[in-house]
């Protein structure tokens, strides 16, 4: 066994291992031992990444001295490499961009709790990524979802605290569904290892044992993920979440919290029950549904916001639904359309939350809309970056939400009954995306003294805030990238799902 | 041959203030315990109905009020019953559901496979440990535990964020409204915990140690010794306490059992994927020093939930050590 293979697991050790190391330390030190551990984490996923495109396959690492059904594992293939390598780089960037605002929204004796709940988020979803035990999964989502409800709560407002409440109940329903489904899942295999409860849901399939139970357990635990990550009618807790914690957790959030999620929910689909079954299954039509309506109600909503962070919030119900709207097309080309939409919702949803908070520093931290007038002149680099984030976000070529939008597209064009209802979503939504995000783009770049509004006159250089302008800057880079090199990354992102299942 | 007491002999004796104590002459707890005359409750009339004039304009100003909005109560009643329905349904379903589960207690259930079968025929043999299901929790499938152990964790640093008080001020204004909330020197729970403490964590400790064994462990045994520090804090108030438990001590113990489960970890999950022997003995079943990694790691868990549960309560009272 080559010795990059046991990176994974060192990874997740890692990270694990910061959280109580940050405990004990002072904010500044747990800040430095934070950076790190995402950067050698960072540096180590490549490492995994390069070596599982070089030979092709998928491996299995054993946690322990027993083998896969008596002790747990890990399977490691490109996609899972490509995920965490990504997560990394969107959670190095988000913990970067919102360094400021972190130490001046909370109370410096707490600021090395956050660096703790960071610690512990990002060893959850490196284990969910790379995990092949449904119930290690599980004991994950747990980390994930208390990691993420300190985060909320961490900046000390009415506002923050009572986001955080309603992000927990939500959060623990869907928990506690997913927890359900495991365990009707568990009584019909006899097995928590993902490979050998799809050889037995397969037997189950052929025979048509167990129809009944199958289903509802199938049935529960998307249920169950679909609320955790703010598919359509589970969103209600988003807005609140999104908008009025910090910076960065605002940014994490959004970009990866969910996405953890959602990539269980890939996993799932196919290493876990069998994409056949999920197909005869009918569930993905419900969740395409569901994911059709979120991407036009969603839209609606954040049109009427006039808060500019609950606005891109709301954005984020919106491009959930795209999401899930790509596996209820029920294709391996929708799963990859979603897949790659994970990315580019990721990098460019973060990059949009720390580009707005550019913007209100240049106008009396107001979040109101009209008090942005003329903010993007104010600073240069925060405009530049959320107009890069709008075009993305609306489907601009160049841009990587222009990808996947084309890849949504072809996608639903394979299907049959589900390419007009697709169609005219994915054309429905585009045009509602392009009326908020232009709206505020126009917006930001209309000078105050025409419109008449009076607004702070302060102003922010790229050298006032030279690490905001990279962090910015390297966001924008990384959406170019997934914009202009998509066809590699959609390689990788087949290559990776076929030797997934 | 016994004496006749004298008079004043037999006051003294344990008897006698026995006596006393069952004809009433004498209370036994008066001026040894620290009591408070409640001063009776005089309400201010004019106060009163201010409040209730402002009561009631503010109830009728109110966004929500039912005089204003018709449709919002409409919705609020239709909520109720779709919530009441929804939650009937789930139930209905789930409890089919379980109904065609395969049915509980017969042979060939798909549960009985071979995997529980290995726990139980040659877990003994594989991990050291008498209790299977501590050999199933801390080796078979140690890395959920290791997770596990982590959730308490971050559930601690999650309720430190909320109700830690970090402010001097806070700390002090609530450390002087910490003394309205307990009794102070209250002989009967002194007593209590002065007999009840000392075994409570003997017993403890037993529960971790012998986790292997027999039936307990970390989770268990760590439940219980924070709980007799939580009896502790109770009788004797925290000046007590912080000679030995502080949040440093917290932090220090707890930093410490997870590096060292990680550690632990790290070094059998590298030797069990490379294929390396794992050098550490499982020495003899039965004895107190076996089952390899175990026993440490049940030390661990037992340290970081003790903490936890002790610094809950904690947190919860007072918002800070």
């Amino acid at each position: 066994m080559e010795f990059v293979q046991n990176f994974p697991f060192l990874t997740i050790i890692l990270a694990l291992f910061s959280g109580p190391l940050c405990s004990v330390l002072k904010s500044k030190a747990a800040k430095w031992v934070n950076t790190i551990s995402i950067a050698l984490i960072l540096v180590m996923s490549v490492a995994v990444l390069l070596f599982t495109l070089q030979t092709g396959e998928a491996y299995v690492y054993q946690m322990g001295h027993f083998s896969a059904p008596w002790g747990n594992e890990i399977r490691v293939g490109v996609l899972e490499a490509f995920m965490a390598v990504f997560f990394c780089v969107v959670m190095l960037l988000c913990m970067l961009g919102g360094r400021r605002e972190l130490a001046e929204e909370v109370e410096e004796t707490k600021q090395n709790l956050y660096y703790v709940m960071i610690g512990l988020l990002l060893s959850s979803l490196l284990a969910l990524i790379y995990t092949n035990d449904l119930f290690t999964a599980y004991v994950f989502v747990e980390i994930n979802t208390i990691s993420a409800c300190g985060l909320i709560m961490i900046r000390q407002n009415g506002r923050a605290i009572e986001a955080a409440t309603r992000y927990m109940i939500m959060s623990l329903l869907g928990s506690g569904l997913l927890l359900m489904g495991i365990c009707y899942l568990y009584d019909l295999t006899g097995h928590l290892l993902m490979s050998n409860i799809k050889e037995q849901v397969a037997v189950l399939a052929e025979t048509g044992e167990y129809h009944i139970p199958l289903l509802i357990s199938i049935t529960l635990m998307s249920v169950g993920l679909a609320i955790k990550s703010a598919l359509f009618p589970f969103h209600s807790w988003v807005p609140d979440a999104y908008g009025y914690s910090t910076l960065s957790s605002s940014a994490i959030l959004s970009s990866l919290v969910s996405k953890g999620y959602i990539f269980l929910v890939v996993k799932i689909f196919y290493r876990v029950i069998g994409f056949d079954v999920i197909r005869e299954s009918k569930v993905i039509n419900v969740l395409f549904v569901f994911g059709v309506m979120g991407m036009i109600f969603g839209s609606l909503s954040a049109i009427r916001e006039s808060n500019i962070r609950r606005m891109i919030a709301w954005s984020s119900v919106a491009q959930i639904g795209y999401i899930y709207m790509g596996f209820g097309l029920g294709t391996t080309a929708g799963i990859i359309a979603s897949l790659f939409h994970i990315l580019s919702h990721a990098a460019t949803k973060s990059m949009l939350f720390v580009s707005a908070s550019g913007l209100m520093d240049v106008s009396n931290h107001d979040t109101d809309f009209f008090a942005l007038t003329g903010s993007g002149y104010r600073n240069k680099a925060a405009g530049v970056a959320f107009t890069a984030g709008s075009l993305s976000m609306v489907g601009i070529p160049l841009f990587s939400g222009f990808i996947s939008k084309v890849l949504f597209a072809s996608a639903a064009y394979d299907t049959s009954g589900k390419l007009i209802p697709a169609m005219i979503a994915l054309a429905l939504s585009t045009l509602l995306n392009a009326i908020y995000f232009m709206k505020t783009v126009i917006r930001i770049y209309t000078p105050a003294h025409r419109a008449n509004i009076e607004t702070d006159s302060r102003v922010i250089t790229v050298k006032e805030q030279p690490q905001k302008t990279v962090v910015l800057a390297l966001f924008v880079v990384l959406n170019l990238i997934l914009g202009l090199f998509s066809e590699p990354i959609v390689n990788m992102l087949t290559q990776g799902l076929e030797m997934f299942g | 041959m016994s004496r006749k007491l004298s008079e004043d002999e037999y006051r003294k004796t344990r008897s006698f203030r026995l006596k006393q104590w069952l004809d009433g002459t004498k209370d036994p707890f008066l001026d040894t315990v620290e009591m408070k005359e409640q001063k009776p409750f005089e309400e201010d009339q004019e106060e009163k109905k201010q409040f209730d004039q402002d009561r009631k304009t503010r109830l009728a100003n109110w966004v929500y009020a039912p005089r204003r909005n018709r449709d919002v109560n409409a919705f609020r009643s239709l909520y109720r019953v779709c919530a009441a329905l929804f939650c009937v349904f789930l139930l209905i379903t789930l409890l089919t559901a379980v109904s065609w589960l395969p049915t509980e207690g017969e042979e060939d259930r798909p549960v009985n496979n071979e995997v529980a079968e290995r726990y139980i025929e040659s877990g003994l043999q594989e991990t050291g440990a008498v209790n299977i299901v501590t050999g199933m929790i801390l080796d078979y499938r140690a890395f959920d535990t290791l997770g596990e152990s982590h959730v308490l964790f971050a559930a601690t640093m999650t309720v430190l964020i909320l109700l830690r008080l970090d402010r001097d001020k806070d700390k002090k204004e609530q450390h002087a409204n910490d003394r309205l909330y307990e009794p102070k020197n209250d002989v009967i729970l002194q007593t209590a915990a002065r007999i009840l403490v000392p075994p409570i964590f003997i017993f403890g400790i037993y529960v971790i140690l012998c986790g292997h064994l027999g039936p307990g462990g970390g989770f268990s045994g760590g439940a219980i010794i924070g709980a007799g520090l939580i009896l502790y804090v109770n009788a004797f108030g925290f000046a007590k306490t912080e000679r030995f438990f502080t949040a440093k001590t917290y932090k220090v113990t707890s930093f410490c059992a997870l590096a060292c489960y990680s550690l632990s970890k790290c070094y059998s999950f590298y030797t069990g994927a490379n294929g390396i022997e794992s050098v550490i003995p499982l020495g003899t079943p039965g004895a107190i020093l076996s089952s390899g990694l175990i026993f440490v790691l049940n030390i661990c868990v037992g340290i970081v939930v003790a903490g936890t549960m002790y610094t809950f309560y904690v947190m919860f009272r007072k918002g800070g050590y």
